[in-house]
């Protein structure tokens, strides 16, 4: 039962983040699902597979932990490790994932945690960017995400951040596809109910990256996108792609404060 | 014959100005289209086949039909059980052609209309789901359904 416990410790933490952040807007915004109602989709997962994302040692996504953490330690191209900037003091990655996507304000643009640690190794490690959804950049991500496990995810929005959210919620109630559906027709009007042998949950992104099942591997929030577009069989938009910036900035304030679960595992 | 050609490229060119609607509003009497979409004889069993499987209509996804033998069916949509004593085979045809005629906010999807579409997959583009054939089997598995 613990997971319906989560959305009201969501909201608090939720609450409380928000206030040190700066101008930011009102956490509890208008989105298709009732603040009262959201559930992470742990909770449509079986009690197996809850017990197994539970369990270190049994869950599958933490090989993508391990991995990250080793390369988060070692020395990239000629230069540091991540380590050397995020190792100790103001800068530990401890609740970071949970602001992601926000603003780089070197460039004005919304950049995910990829986009982040990409940023991270042009700017300031002299090495290249990795390729979206290569294994090392899977693992980096996976592991800088799980260092926010159990906490709330913000859903602070700073001015700046404002379009971006709009842009992503455009996408979200946009019918699209040979099936002409949206993303609202099944995450915010249709969860709980079967599409098939799946039920349908709220869609949230707080797993992500996540061990699916579907895959036997784990991948990143856009990848599940990219299947759910394909799904209603639209064209998927790239890895990385503007619109689905916007849309897991969507994401993030539309799980209301959710417990980040990375690394989860999903259906 | 090259004129005939020219005369056919330009006449293709002028529908392609509106939306392209497979069933045309004349076509529609209230809330049904009568008329079948094609005169091949349509088959209850290809209907079944068609409303079950993955990898054709897969209509099960959202809907059930007790007694059909097909695992884990869906219930997004409306149970269709007996759903042949329920509506004429004009409003089952329209209803699977496109459904948002009746109902702008529906969730069943459009499966013969190619208008007023958004970034459909490129394989897709240009093309309804199911072929005026297929529907027509659908309709008559669905009306065989009597209870
Ligand atoms: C036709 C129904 C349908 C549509 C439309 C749809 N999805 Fe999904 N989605 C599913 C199903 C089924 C799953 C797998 C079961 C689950 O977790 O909900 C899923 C899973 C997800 C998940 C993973 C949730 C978790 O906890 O693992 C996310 C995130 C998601 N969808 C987002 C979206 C977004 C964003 C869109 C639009 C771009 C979208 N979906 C469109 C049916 C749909
Ligand atoms: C993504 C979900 C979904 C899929 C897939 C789907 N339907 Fe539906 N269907 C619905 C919903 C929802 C309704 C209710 C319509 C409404 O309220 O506007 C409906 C309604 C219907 C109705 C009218 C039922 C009544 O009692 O009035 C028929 C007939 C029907 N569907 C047939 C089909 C057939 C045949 C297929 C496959 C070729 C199919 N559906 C696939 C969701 C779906």
């Amino acid at each position: 039962m613990r997971h319906f416990r989560w959305p009201l410790i969501g909201l608090l933490l939720g609450a409380l983040s928000a206030c040190g952040e700066e101008p930011a807007s009102d956490s509890v915004r208008e989105t298709g699902l009732a603040p009262d109602t959201i559930v992470s989709g742990y909770a449509f997962l079986t009690p197996e597979t809850q017990s197994e994302q539970d369990d270190d040692f049994l869950n599958p996504a933490n090989l993508w932990v391990d991995e990250g953490g080793k390369l988060f330690l070692s020395e990239t191209g000629v230069s540091a490790a991540c380590a050397s900037c995020h190792g100790e003091g103001d800068m530990r990655l401890d609740g970071a994932a949970t602001r992601y996507p926000t603003i780089d304000h070197a460039s004005g643009e919304l950049v995910n945690l990829e986009g982040r640690i990409n940023l991270c190794r042009t700017r300031h490690q002299q090495a290249d960017p990795l390729e979206y959804e290569s294994e090392p950049l899977l693992s980096l991500t996976t592991y800088v995400a799980s260092l926010s496990r159990g906490q709330a995810i913000s859903t602070a929005l700073s001015t700046d951040e404002q379009v971006f959210y709009e842009v992503g919620k455009t996408y979200f109630n946009t019918r699209r596809g040979q099936f002409n559906l949206s993303c609202r027709e099944c995450h915010d009007l249709n969860w709980g109910k079967q599409l098939r042998g799946d039920t349908i949950s709220q869609g949230h992104s707080n797993g992500f990256p996540a061990y699916r099942l579907e895959w036997q591997t784990l991948g990143s929030l856009h990848r599940r996108f990219r299947d759910c577009d394909a799904g209603i069989r639209a064209e998927p938009r790239t890895y990385g792609s503007a619109d689905y910036l916007a849309l897991e900035l969507y994401l993030r304030v539309r799980a209301q404060g959710l417990p980040m679960e990375t690394p989860a595992i999903r259906r | 014959m090259k004129l005939i050609a020219v005369f056919m490229m330009l006449s293709l060119a002028a529908c392609s100005d509106g939306p392209v609607s497979l069933v045309n509003e004349g076509d529609i009497v209230g809330d049904a289209v009568p008329a079948p979409l094609t005169d091949s004889v349509a088959s209850i069993e290809e209907g079944r086949g068609i409303f079950v499987e993955r990898d054709r209509g897969h209509c099960i996804l959202c809907h059930q039909v007790d007694g059909l033998d097909a695992p884990f069916q869906g219930n997004v949509g409306p149970d269709l059980t007996g759903l042949g004593a329920r509506l004429t085979p004009g409003q089952i045809r329209l209803r699977i052609v496109d459904a948002s005629r009746l109902n702008v906010d529906t969730v069943m999807p459009p499966y013969y209309r190619v208008h007023g579409m958004n970034q459909v997959a490129k394989e897709q583009a240009g093309k309804p789901v199911l072929t005026a054939l297929e529907i027509e089997h659908l309709v008559a598995y669905l009306r065989s359904l009597e209870g």
